[in-house]
């Protein structure tokens, strides 16, 4: 009876709450193996052994730290995670390139690097008359004396809008057809048939390698032409064949839905067809969009003198390392600006997809 | 009273390599105007198909199957209700209801005016901004419901539009189809597999054989109206689907043998 009656009342288990050890054990190790390694010399060979060890400690003693923090900071702490890492590892390199344990010259430290960014923003290069972005702080000088070909200039001096209009123009061309005949693709049998072999036939060749042969095709092998079709040639067979999947993907019982109410062909492709295509056709840019920025890239790598790409090959060639980091930032952030704008697009475009 | 659907002689055979496979075989039927069918029958009995059929979504292979025009040109022949609810995801609740006034050309404020009053006949009004994906079952077949009776068709047909639901969901929702009945009084066909339903709902249930189907009993159901939950109460409710279900028995046999 009496063990019963004690059994009753349901105990919230103690809650796990770190003793001040959890964290300085953690960290004290972390000094004690920095401190080891540096008085026996071992940094140099087994700097990447030394990092783990580190780096493991490190996540013992940020989890810790968590844990002893209340709940409701919890949350914002995960995300300063996020923020607070990346700067001590930024930190780590700056000081293993800085004690030349990384050797600068492969591996420049990271204020370096910004540096050579800083550097290719504000000087225009002495051979080609290019900066960064065009130095756009010089816009209004440049209108007040000749209009909107100073606005012009500004553009034409960029390596970065370079090779954003190159993407955005080839993106373009290539993406609105792939559309169209992913849609037509989809909907008809017939030619879904007659094309859809040879299109994942040609879609799995590297788009890079028509390169040469559009070289030929231009007038000017050097120019525009050539680079804008290559980058809208790989948009528009992803574009097109992830738009077929997406028509064929359409639940049938909503064209039902739709013809049993009525919809004749342009209300069915307006009210039902594109709308129900949408969530995979845009996971087809998404893809589409990752190949361009690769083909580009790889374009400007041999036949252009601007460009980002243009960029990372030019400094490899005079040897200046910091300039290549900097321009592999700057493509990093063409990146992740653009998947940022599809994204926005997207929600947009599909409200209804929370 | 006019009669509305007819069926004579209805046949529909799917081809495959084997040769054709019957589905439909020497179907008749007939649904007078303002009458409640309910269209039942084991799985696989094609009770779905005659639907898909008079809906104008399969073709006929023989005999014939129509509905009668009625005398105003405007008003649309039938509405299908999905088993799947096959109300639009990028449509607000309000837009699906409208859909097929927006599809006939109707005016938005006129559409977006008829369909706020179904939303509030179904008792969705409060959620007429919502999108599908927002709202539960039972709310998406009752704007799958409210869709159809928003675009005012001579015949309504609905294809097991409650087989989805859980079991008390399903029941609020056979009061709710009642209700709306009683204020509509449409020419319904209701295809469903459940008996208990079939005799709660409609005026007269037809009983199809197990595959390939064709009529094997037709029930008139004197239930008085209007009826309710509490109907499934009552001893002749009781005596009716004790009838059926012994008639239907057999079916449910073969078509499990036929399965097997």
């Amino acid at each position: 009876m009496s063990s019963a009656g004690a059994r009753a009342p349901v105990v919230a288990p103690p809650a796990v709450k770190g003793s001040a050890g959890d964290l300085f054990w953690p960290l004290l190790a972390m000094v004690l193996v920095a401190a080891a390694a540096t008085a026996l010399g071992l940094w140099r060979s087994w700097w990447w052994a030394l990092l783990a060890a580190e780096f493991t400690l490190l996540v013992f003693a940020a989890e810790a730290f968590e844990r002893r923090l209340p709940f409701k900071l919890q949350r914002a702490y995960q995300s300063a995670l996020a923020w607070v890492f990346p700067i001590l590892a930024l930190a780590a390199w700056e000081w293993l390139a800085r004690s030349a344990i990384l050797n600068p010259r492969w591996f420049p430290p990271p204020t370096q690097i910004a540096g050579a960014l800083w550097d290719l923003t504000v000087n225009v290069d002495r051979f080609s008359g290019l900066s960064l972005l065009g130095r756009p702080w010089l816009l209004p000088s440049r209108i007040a004396e000749s209009g909107w070909a100073g606005v012009a200039a500004t553009f034409a001096e960029s390596h970065l809008w370079a090779t954003l209009s190159r993407v955005l123009i080839g993106f373009a061309i290539g993406a609105a057809p792939g559309v169209l005949i992913g849609i037509v693709m989809g909907l008809n049998k017939t030619v879904r048939a007659m094309l859809d072999a040879t299109m994942s036939a040609v879609y799995v060749l590297p788009k890079i390698a028509v390169f040469p042969l559009l070289m030929l095709v231009f007038a000017d092998p050097f120019g525009e032409g050539p680079k804008v079709t290559v980058v809208a040639i790989s948009a528009f067979f992803l574009v097109a064949l992830s738009t077929m999947a997406g028509v064929q993907g359409i639940d049938p019982v909503l064209v039902q839905a739709g013809r049993n109410f009525g919809a004749n062909r342009l209300q069915m492709f307006r009210h039902v067809i594109l709308p129900g295509a949408l969530p995979i056709v845009f996971n087809g840019l998404r893809l589409a969009l990752g190949t361009a920025l690769i083909v580009i890239v790889a374009v400007e790598f041999v036949r252009s003198q601007t460009g980002v790409g243009f960029l990372v090959y030019y400094h490899w060639q005079v040897l200046s390392t910091p300039k290549m980091y900097a321009a592999l930032l700057v493509i990093m952030a063409l990146g992740v600006g653009l998947t940022v704008l599809l994204q926005w697009l997207e929600k947009r475009v599909m409200p209804w997809r929370t | 009273m006019n009669v509305k659907v007819v069926a004579r002689g209805a046949r529909k055979v799917y081809p495959s390599l084997a040769g054709d496979v019957p589905a439909i075989v020497d179907f008749d039927v007939e649904i007078r105007e303002g009458e409640f069918v309910c269209l039942v029958g084991p799985s696989g009995c094609g009770k779905s198909t005659f639907l898909r059929i008079l809906a104008g979504l399969d073709s006929l292979s023989g005999g014939e199957a129509f509905i009668v025009p009625g005398p105003d040109p405007s008003r649309p022949l039938n509405n299908v209700v999905f088993q799947e609810y096959a109300v639009f995801p990028w449509k607000t609740v309000r837009d699906n209801v409208a859909f097929g006034l927006q599809m006939r050309g109707v005016n938005a404020r006129e559409r977006s005016r008829v369909a706020e009053g179904w939303l509030s006949k179904v008792g969705l009004k409060r959620f007429a901004d919502y999108y599908p994906a927002q709202v539960s079952g039972g709310m998406k077949q009752r704007v799958s419901i409210a869709r159809a009776l928003a675009n005012d068709p001579q015949v309504l047909l609905m294809d097991e539009p409650l087989g989805a639901l859980d079991a008390q969901t399903r029941a609020v929702l056979q009061e709710e189809l009642l209700r709306l009945w009683e204020e509509t009084h449409k020419t319904v066909l209701y295809v469903t597999h459940s008996i208990e339903e079939a005799v709660l709902l409609g005026d007269r249930v037809v009983l199809m054989t197990a595959h390939p189907g064709t009529k094997k009993a037709e029930f008139e159901i004197d239930l008085p109206r209007p009826r309710d939950l509490s109907t499934t109460q009552s001893q002749r409710f009781a005596q009716l689907t004790g009838a059926i279900w012994a008639e239907l028995r057999e079916e449910v046999e073969r078509a499990m043998e036929a399965q097997a």
